[in-house]
C-alpha cells in the first residue's frame, strides 16, 4: 500500500509539469488552447490530491467553499470582452485575498512559536497580499468607472506612500524579532491594505496596463511566499510562474512607455499627467467627412489601422471589422498596428479585434508596422492618441519624450477619428493633428466607421 | 529542520523563476491578455493551502478564513479558465477556414 502522502506528492509533481507545459503551449495561438486544458488537468489533480490529505477532519466547509467559488467564478468567466481589464484586476484581488487569509490563519495558529525565517516570509506574504487586494479593487473600480478615473495627486504623495510602506516593514521586523507581539499583526496588515489604496489613487487610465501587470506580479510573489511558509513546492512554482509573468509584462509595459524600472517599482505612475498641462493654442486642422474618408481609403493600396482605448469605449470593434471586410474585398491590404500599451491591459486590443473575428495574422506589433509605414497609403487612427504622438520622437520637453510610438505620421495620409480636439487622457497635445498629411474625422468612433462602411458598400459606392 | 526547508524552497523558487522567464518570454504579445488570466487561474492553486486549513479545523478562525479563501481561489480557478478559453477560441488565422 502506497502511503497517501506519496500519492499527494505525485499529484503535485504532475501538476507542476502540467502548469509549465500550460504556459509553454501559450507561446503560439495554434497550441494555446492545449495550455488551458493542461492547466485545468493540473489544477484538478492537485485539488484531488489535497483532498486525500489525512489531516482533513471535516469536508463540509471545503465543499461549501468550492461550490460557492464555482458559483461566483462562472459569471466572472463569462463577462463581456470589453470588461476583461476590470475582471482581471478583480481576480488579482481574489487571489491575493486567498493568500492573505491563509497567511493570517497560519500566523494565529503558530504564534508565538514562529521561527524568524517563517515570520519574515509570512510578513512578505501578507504585506504583498494586502496591498494587492485593495490596489486591485481600486484598479477594478477605476476601470469599471465606479471610481473617478482621474488621477488624484497631492504634495508629498510619494513621501506618504513610502512612509506607510516603511511602517509596515518596521512592524514586520518587530514581529520577526518577537512573534508573541500578536497585537502588532493587524496593524501590519491594515497598513498594507491602506497602502494598496494610496498606491492606486495617483494612477490614471493610461497607466493601467503597467499597474495591472505589476499587481499580477505582486499576487504571484505573495503566493510564492505562501509556498515558503507552508513548505509547498507546488505553490512556490505556481507563484513564481505568475510572478515572472507579471514581472515580464511590467517590464514590457514600462519600456513601451519609456519609464525606468524603478519608476515602475515604486509606483510613481501619476507623474506624467500633472506635468503635462500643455498650452492649448488654437491651431488650424484639416477635417474630412465620411464620404471623403471613404474615397481616400478606396484609392489606397495599403492601409494600417491603429486602434486605441477609444475604440473599446465606443465598442467600435465590430464596425472596424466591417470596414476591414469592405476594404479587403476591394483588394486593399489592411493591417492593424498594435502598440503594447494601447488599451487598459497588455494585449487588450488583440482580444477585442479577435472577438470581432479579425484574423490574428493581421494584428502586427509596433516594430513590424513601423518598418512598413513609409509604404503605407493611409494610417487610420481609431481612439488612440499618445501612442501616435510624434512629439515623443522630436520634442525633448514633452512628458512622453522617448516613448516608442507608432510612426503613423510617416504614412502618406493619416486619418484620426476623434470626438473633438480636446487632448487625451494624459492631457498632452498631439502635433500629429496639425500635420499637412493629417485629416481629422470628428465624431463617435463607431458611428464614423459605420458611415465610412456605408459609403464603401452602399448602392452609390464608388468603384475604384 | 528549518534551514534545510529554507534552502530546498529557495532552490525551487529560483529554478521556477528562471523557467517562468524563459517560457513566458516566448509568449506572443498577441496573447498577453489570456496569459494574464491563465497565470491568474494557475496562481489560484493557493486553494490547496486553504483546503487544508479549512479541513484541519484547528481553530474557528482558521475554519472561517480558510473557507473564505477557498471561495476566493475557486472563483479564480473557474472564472480564469473559462475566460482564457473563451479568449483563445476567438483567435483565428486568415489561413485557416472559418468555422
Amino acid at each position: 500500500m502506497i502511503p497517501a502522502t506519496h500519492v499527494i506528492e505525485v499529484t503535485y509533481l504532475v501538476a507542476v509539469v502540467l502548469f509549465i507545459l500550460s504556459l509553454k503551449w501559450l507561446s503560439s495561438p495554434a497550441t494555446a488552447r492545449h495550455g488551458v486544458w493542461a492547466g485545468e488537468a493540473g489544477m484538478l489533480l492537485a485539488i484531488i490530491g489535497t483532498l486525500l490529505y489525512r489531516g482533513i477532519v471535516d469536508y463540509k466547509w471545503i465543499a461549501i467553499g468550492l461550490v460557492l467559488g464555482a458559483i461566483i467564478g462562472v459569471p466572472l468567466g463569462n463577462v463581456q470582452m470589453t470588461a476583461v481589464p476590470q475582471r482581471t484586476a478583480l481576480s488579482h484581488a481574489f487571489g491575493a485575498l486567498c493568500v492573505t487569509l491563509v497567511g493570517t490563519s497560519e500566523f494565529y495558529l503558530r504564534a508565538p512559536n514562529v521561527p524568524a525565517f517563517v515570520m519574515s516570509v509570512l510578513s512578505l506574504e501578507v504585506i504583498l497580499g494586502g496591498l494587492t487586494i485593495t490596489g486591485s479593487l481600486m484598479a477594478a473600480g477605476k476601470l469599471q468607472e465606479v471610481l473617478p478615473q482621474r488621477p488624484i495627486t497631492y504634495k508629498g504623495q510619494n513621501f506618504v506612500n513610502l512612509g506607510m510602506l516603511a511602517v509596515a516593514v518596521v512592524l514586520a521586523v518587530m514581529l520577526v524579532r518577537n512573534p508573541a507581539n500578536t497585537h502588532l499583526y493587524p496593524f501590519m496588515v491594515g497598513i498594507a491594505l491602506l497602502f494598496g489604496v494610496m498606491m492606486i489613487i495617483p494612477i490614471g487610465g493610461a497607466d493601467m496596463p503597467t499597474v495591472i501587470s505589476l499587481l499580477n506580479s505582486y499576487a504571484g510573489l505573495s503566493a510564492a511566499a505562501m509556498g515558503f511558509v507552508l513548505n509547498s513546492k507546488l505553490l512556490i512554482v505556481a507563484g513564481s510562474l505568475d510572478g515572472a509573468s507579471g514581472f515580464i509584462l511590467s517590464v514590457n509595459m514600462s519600456k513601451a512607455m519609456n519609464r525606468s524600472f524603478t519608476n515602475v517599482l515604486f509606483g510613481a505612475f501619476g507623474q506624467v499627467q500633472h506635468a503635462a498641462a500643455g498650452e492649448a493654442e488654437a491651431r488650424p486642422v484639416r477635417s474630412a467627412t465620411p464620404e471623403e474618408a471613404a474615397a481616400i481609403l478606396s484609392a489606397a493600396n495599403k492601409v494600417v489601422i491603429v486602434p486605441g482605448y477609444g475604440m473599446a469605449v465606443a465598442q467600435a470593434q465590430h464596425k472596424v471589422r466591417e470596414l476591414y471586410d469592405a476594404l479587403t474585398k476591394r483588394g486593399i491590404d489592411v493591417k492593424f498596428g498594435i502598440h503594447p500599451v494601447a488599451g487598459r491591459m497588455p494585449g487588450h486590443m488583440n482580444v477585442l479585434l479577435a472577438e470581432a473575428n479579425i484574423p490574428y495574422d493581421k494584428l502586427l506589433d509596433m516594430d513590424d508596422v513601423n518598418s512598413d509605414m513609409r509604404q503605407t497609403d493611409v494610417a487610420l487612427v481609431i481612439g488612440a492618441n499618445d501612442v501616435t504622438n510624434p512629439a515623443a520622437r522630436t520634442d525633448a520637453s514633452s512628458p512622453i519624450y522617448g516613448m516608442p510610438i507608432l510612426d503613423v505620421d510617416k504614412a502618406r495620409t493619416v486619418m484620426v477619428i476623434k470626438r473633438s480636439m480636446s487632448p487625451g487622457f494624459a492631457g498632452i497635445d498631439n502635433p500629429l493633428y496639425y500635420l499637412d498629411n493629417t485629416l481629422m474625422l470628428f465624431g463617435d468612433a463607431k458611428q464614423f466607421v459605420n458611415s465610412i462602411v456605408r459609403e464603401l458598400t452602399g448602392p452609390g459606392a464608388a468603384h475604384g | 529542520m528549518v534551514t534545510v526547508d529554507l534552502f530546498n524552497s529557495l532552490y525551487v523558487f529560483i529554478l521556477a523563476a528562471f523557467i517562468g522567464f524563459e517560457v513566458i518570454r516566448r509568449v506572443s504579445p498577441l496573447l498577453h491578455t489570456p496569459l494574464m488570466s491563465l497565470t491568474n487561474a494557475l496562481d489560484a492553486i493557493a486553494v490547496v493551502g486553504a483546503i487544508i486549513l479549512a479541513g484541519e479545523r484547528k481553530s474557528t478562525l482558521a475554519l472561517i478564513l480558510g473557507t473564505i479563501a477557498i471561495v476566493a481561489a475557486t472563483s479564480n480557478i473557474v472564472g480564469g479558465f473559462i475566460i482564457t478559453d473563451r479568449m483563445l477560441k476567438m483567435f483565428k488565422s486568415s489561413r485557416t477556414p472559418k468555422s
